[in-house]
């Protein structure tokens, strides 16, 4: 093993070990060493990612295995690492935030008495997703998919007690096995016709396949490669929240904070991005999943951009915002600007994690409030946060120089050029959302940090007994230190734009056909950074981000008595919007009662009544009639009587034959 | 070192030796003795059956240590051992299976302990028997006579409507038994021989070999259970203790599995492929039936028990789909369930032990009470969803990348069980395990103990062991797996 092996493999196992020794021993070792435990072992995974990233930079990039899990048949099932330039964006992304997020615990998980199983969990989350994104096949990508799942389970329902907490962690577990099913399916797909799971060996022969058809129902033949990426995509559309398998991730809110961010804002629901990016050798070669990626992703991004603005619980205006931008990703997907998508999975990590963590601090100051209309004015007390937090907001509604509007400014030009149909929806539909964005993250900055206090300051948190009742205040620094450095990031990292889009940095590892040319046009457009944000300011997405903002500051600063005049005005859109488009309601009604319905028939009506009701008992009471007959032999067990016989025959006949 | 013993009568007959040795220290007053005695049974069973996996030759595909000897040379019954790849893994599993229940049992059966742990040493023996006899009559009385332990473990330790079950595992077993016995006489007749290996290579007609097929399939469908004759299953899970859960879910099940990989398949191949939809059609109804009926289950350990019976229908699909993902996956997926449903069945037990009920309403936030006990349990709960990284993913990860092959629809109707099984699975979690604590019981629970630990310990690691490097496992099975399946592939006709 070289010596850049065994920093590939020091990347997942730090955090394994942490996770392991915090979770196995935390109960001996005390809190302090197991935070420090899981806090040095990301460190050393952070580090090692840099390292790893330069020397990939240097060009060296791997491929190989580490070791056999399985043989059958004639296949080897690997585990082992792909180590390009994806790999490594997306390493030094997850070890980045992960890093911060365990700072940050810190300071919001203090009085917590489940800190040690914490800190072992987050640990385990960043073993399982530096597993998936490092893997070099499918196999092993399944096991990250499902682990970070687990995990993601187990800290929705961190706070045990809460019936709220695990009603959304299993339906959260669930509805990603939805996904996962499809996803199964593709990867047994894929294995049934290229003969191997290794990603190298099938995107090496996905071309000749290019016009293989499978016949699910027999005489309408169907592309492989769009069946197999659609699939896969299911898979994706419950990991990343796409529509209609999104249910779960505003549920998800009920976990603590830090886990929001780290793995229902920056790294795990982008796994499914990440994923469809990497499959790009064979979702370039089917048109029709192109186009239903592009579609649904429209549809996350605007839809869900909508509820967002009815909320009042400001982490769940974070979350729809979430959900809104992965549609935004999913539609450069879909427009076969996959390393659109990605850049922006890295400019949202950061600004997306700032915000989480922005409104976590809010909500300690808070005493675990969370109604942004019970708070207002907390800017004076909280400038740390709030400044953070602003910028978090510049970022996201897409105002230049921030990293939003570098990532988001290029997924409206890439769809824009694209000629996939459904790209004209999909253009519309981030367009529009632009707007929305702007408005629903400016509505929650004005709602929480301006305007007059609408908490009581006076003794209502007395009751806490931690003595910091009364006025909010800002956070300590393990709090705030995080929020400033993820605030950089939120500002610089747009910067990047030029080298990771248009000169090539993702190089061999993604994939683009040669009649998908929305990127290769819009690099032919790119002049640099500056020209970028001064030709935007002629262009539309500009004046709606303005324009969003505008609206948010008139209505919630100028004119706050406006807001409930309007909803009573459209009482039925926004009951619409605040039901969530019914969504929630109509699947616990046709799917989980639907399923409860069927199971209680079949068991009631099956086994019960048909199977044991008929048949065995009526065999029974044939029995017991002919048992009467033969009552003197007083048998509760025939059966051993039986097999007494059996047994003396077999005596005596070892006995009497064999002599 | 082992060379020259008679490995497989030692791993037979120990625990049946020792189990006698057992049962003659009487009543009551020596219950300790009977309970150390019993451990270093099962401990140098389990002991014995080592070298049967340290020494097997994983390159070979025919029997390994073989014995022979003339039993009833009139009739040429012979006392035939032997094991292949197929079979070896099983006998592990009873070996280290007994110890568990041994440990399991050791606080909690405080009447006729003596006769308890001598039922479980000696029914370890016959089973073992099942898994290495080599003559079909030594096959059948192994078979028979490892069911009268578990009617008496159920009959007399067993819950108040013990009768209703035996009556019912009765009715289902003796038809399906007896004419397994007349399918080996049949075999006789025309062979002259009660050796497996020759039934092998007998040369049947297609009408012999479909009556000899559904002969063996009332035998095996009972023991495996298959939908429609499964109904037996959950009502003696519930009235047995919770050893004899155990080992009916981790071992007796799997008999029924192996007899049609041992017997139907090589014996009558045309009329296995002839029969085979109607197999995988029995065997997806299990898969998607029983798992929408374990999903309102309100007794836990009849929840286990149809989440058994949906599993096992992996087993029999895997088996019927003819190719080396679909039995190799069977396989693990039988050794994965004797873990995984035999660690549910005691974490059960030890709910059972302290609240005396298997009610899922009468428990709520025993995860307060009980963290570690709740750790297990999630883990337990995690593998019977199938969670890659434990067993539970690996053998139906397997079959469905075989059943993929031969028709999409097999493998999407068996991945609903991803579904399903995480549904009934964590469901039940959830309202058991999670939540603020429901009533005074569930207040008053207190942790597992260092022995519970242990038992549960012991299967967590077997349960991450094959799930995170299943190989070892699956290497010893290829040869013979593959020697089968040729087998198969060639006509009798």
């Amino acid at each position: 093993m070289t010596e850049m092996q065994k920093l590939y493999l020091l990347v997942p196992l730090a955090p394994l070990a942490g996770a392991v020794i915090a979770g196995l021993f935390g109960w001996l070792i005390g809190r302090a060493a197991s935070h420090w435990v899981t806090i040095l072992s990301v460190v050393v995974s952070f580090v090692a990612s840099v390292a790893i990233f330069q020397d990939v930079l240097a060009g060296h990039t791997f491929n190989g295995s580490v070791y056999t899990w399985l043989t059958t048949g004639e296949t080897r099932f690997e585990i082992g690492f792909l180590i390009d330039r994806l790999t490594v964006m997306m390493m030094l992304v997850v070890t980045f935030v992960s890093l911060m997020v365990h700072i940050y615990t810190i300071g919001y998980m203090a009085e917590d008495p489940g800190y040690q199983r914490f800190f072992s969990y987050i640990s385990l989350f960043t073993f399982s997703m530096l597993m998936l994104v490092m893997s070099n096949n499918f196999v092993q990508l399944f096991f990250g998919w499902e682990a970070v799942g687990l995990v993601s389970y187990l800290l929705i329902g961190f706070w045990y007690t809460r019936p709220t907490a695990i009603y959304a962690n299993l339906k959260a577990f669930l509805v990603n096995r939805v996904g996962d099913f499809g996803f199964l399916l593709g990867i047994g797909l894929v294995l049934a016709h290229f003969g191997t799971l290794d990603y190298a060996a099938v995107f090496a022969r996905a071309p000749e396949m290019v016009n293989a058809t499978i016949e699910l129902i027999p005489g309408s033949p169907w592309l492989l490669m769009t069946v197999i990426c659609i699939l896969l995509f299911i898979g994706a559309m419950a990991k990343s929240a796409q529509f209609p398998l999104h249910v779960w991730l505003p549920d998800s809110m009920e976990g603590p904070t830090p886990i929001s961010a780290l793995i229902h804002a920056a790294t795990m629901v982008t796994a499914g991005i990440f994923m469809v990016a990497r499959m790009s050798p064979l979702f370039e070669l089917s048109e029709t999943a192109l186009s239903v990626v592009l579609v649904i992703g429209g549809i996350t991004a605007l839809f869900m951009a909508l509820i967002a603005i009815v909320q009042t619980d400001i982490k769940r205006v974070v979350a729809y915002s979430t959900l809104s931008q992965l549609g935004y990703m999913t539609v450069a997907l879909g427009a076969s600007a996959y390393s659109v998508g990605v850049f922006h999975l890295m400019t949202h990590a950061f600004f997306k994690a700032l915000l989480f963590l922005g409104a976590g601090s809010v909500i300690i100051a808070m005493h675990h409030e969370q109604d942004m209309t019970k708070m207002g004015g907390l800017k004076k007390s909280m400038p740390i946060t709030y400044w953070m937090m602003f910028i978090g907001a510049l970022a996201i509604s897409g105002v230049p120089g921030f990293a939003g509007f570098f990532s988001k400014d290029a997924i409206i030009e890439a769809v824009r050029f694209s000629n996939t149909p459904g790209s004209s929806f999909a253009y519309f539909a981030v367009l529009t959302t632009v707007f929305i964005t702007a408005f629903y993250t400016f509505r929650l900055v004005f709602m929480t940090f301006h305007g007059k206090p609408r908490f009581d300051t006076h003794g209502q948190h007395d009751n806490h007994g931690h003595g910091h009742g009364g006025m909010p205040h800002e956070s300590p620094w393990v709090v705030t230190v995080p929020l400033i450095l993820l605030a950089i990031p939120s500002l610089a990292a747009g910067w990047l734009i030029g080298p990771m889009l248009y000169e090539g940095y993702f190089g061999e590892s993604i994939v683009i056909a040669q009649e998908h040319h929305a990127l290769a046009q819009m690099a032919e457009e790119f002049h640099g950074v500056l020209p970028m944000m001064l030709h935007s300011l002629g262009t539309a997405p500009f004046w709606l981000a303005i324009g969003g903002i505008i609206t948010a500051w008139f209505l919630y600063i100028k004119r706050p008595e406006l807001p409930p005049i309007i909803k009573a005005k459209f009482g039925l859109i926004s009951t619409i919007l605040e039901r969530k488009y019914g969504l929630d309601e109509f699947n616990d009604w046709f799917f989980a009662g639907g399923a409860r319905l069927i199971g209680r028939s079949l068991w009631k009506g099956g086994d019960v009544a048909v199977i044991d009701g008929f048949f065995v008992n009526g065999t029974a009471r044939l029995i017991g009639w002919f048992s009467t007959l033969l009552r003197h032999l007083q048998s509760g067990y025939i059966y051993h009587y039986a097999f007494a016989m059996i047994i003396g025959v077999f005596v005596l006949m070892t006995l009497f034959v064999k002599g | 070192m082992f060379a020259g013993l008679p490995l497989l009568s030692l791993v037979i007959w120990v625990p049946i030796a020792a189990g006698v040795a057992v049962l003659a220290t009487g009543g009551d007053r020596n219950a300790g003795l009977a309970r150390v005695l019993a451990l270093i049974g099962a401990l140098v069973g389990f002991a014995l059956s080592l070298p049967l996996y340290t020494q097997f030759d994983t390159l070979q595909a025919g029997m390994q240590f073989v014995e022979i000897s003339p039993w009833i040379e009139t009739f040429k019954i012979t006392y035939h051992l032997g094991v292949d790849g197929i079979s070896v893994l099983f006998i592990l599993l009873t070996s280290f299976t007994t110890v568990l229940a041994v440990i399991a049992g050791w606080k909690v059966i405080e009447k006729r302990v003596a006769q308890y742990m001598a039922a479980f040493l000696i029914m370890s023996g016959l089973m073992i028997g099942v898994f290495a006899a080599l003559d079909a009559l030594l096959f059948y009385v192994f078979w028979e006579a490892m069911l009268i332990p578990m009617f008496l473990i159920i009959g007399i330790w067993g819950g108040p409507n013990r009768v209703y079950a035996s009556l019912k595992f009765f009715l289902y077993t003796l038809l399906g038994s007896l004419l397994m016995l007349v399918a080996f006489i049949y075999l006789y007749t025309q062979g002259g021989t009660f050796e497996i290996l020759d039934f092998h290579r007998l040369p049947l007609t297609m009408t012999e070999q479909i009556l000899i097929f559904l002969a063996f399939f009332m035998a095996f469908a009972v023991k495996v259970p298959m939908w429609p004759v499964h109904t037996w299953l959950p009502d003696a899970h519930v009235e047995a203790p919770t050893g004899g859960s155990v080992v009916l879910a981790a071992i007796m099940l799997k008999m029924g599995a192996y007899g049609f990989l041992r017997l139907s398949l090589p014996i009558a191949p045309d009329a296995s492929h002839a029969l085979s939809g109607f197999m995988i059609t029995l065997s997806l109804i299990a898969v998607v039936y029983i798992g929408l009926v374990a999903l309102v289950q309100t007794d836990m350990k009849k929840l286990i028990a149809y989440s058994s019976i949906s599993h096992m229908g992996f087993v029999t699909l895997g088996s019927f789909i003819f190719n080396a993902y679909g039995v190799e996956g069977a396989l693990v997926q039988m050794l994965s369930h004797g873990f995984v449903a035999g660690a549910l069945f005691l974490c059960v037990g030890v709910l059972y032990d302290r609240m005396h009920s298997r009610m899922i309403a009468d428990y709520g936030g025993v995860a307060n009470k009980m963290p570690v006990f709740a750790a297990f349990f999630m883990l337990f709960a995690m593998a019977n969803s199938g969670l890659p990284g434990t067993s539970g993913f690996v053998g139906e990860f397997m079959v469905i990348m075989g059943a993929i092959k031969v028709n999409f629809w097999y493998a999407f109707l068996a991945g609903i069980t991803m579904i399903s099984g995480a549904a009934y699975t964590l469901w039940m979690v959830k309202r058991v395990v999670f939540g603020a604590v429901a009533n005074d019981h569930v207040e008053h629970l207190e942790d597992i103990s260092p022995r519970e630990f242990l038992v549960l310990g012991l299967l967590a690691v077997a349960v991450l062991g094959i799930g995170l490097y299943p190989q070892p496992f699956t290497e010893v099975m290829h040869h013979s797996v593959n020697n089968l399946l040729s087998h198969v592939a060639q006509s009798k006709l």
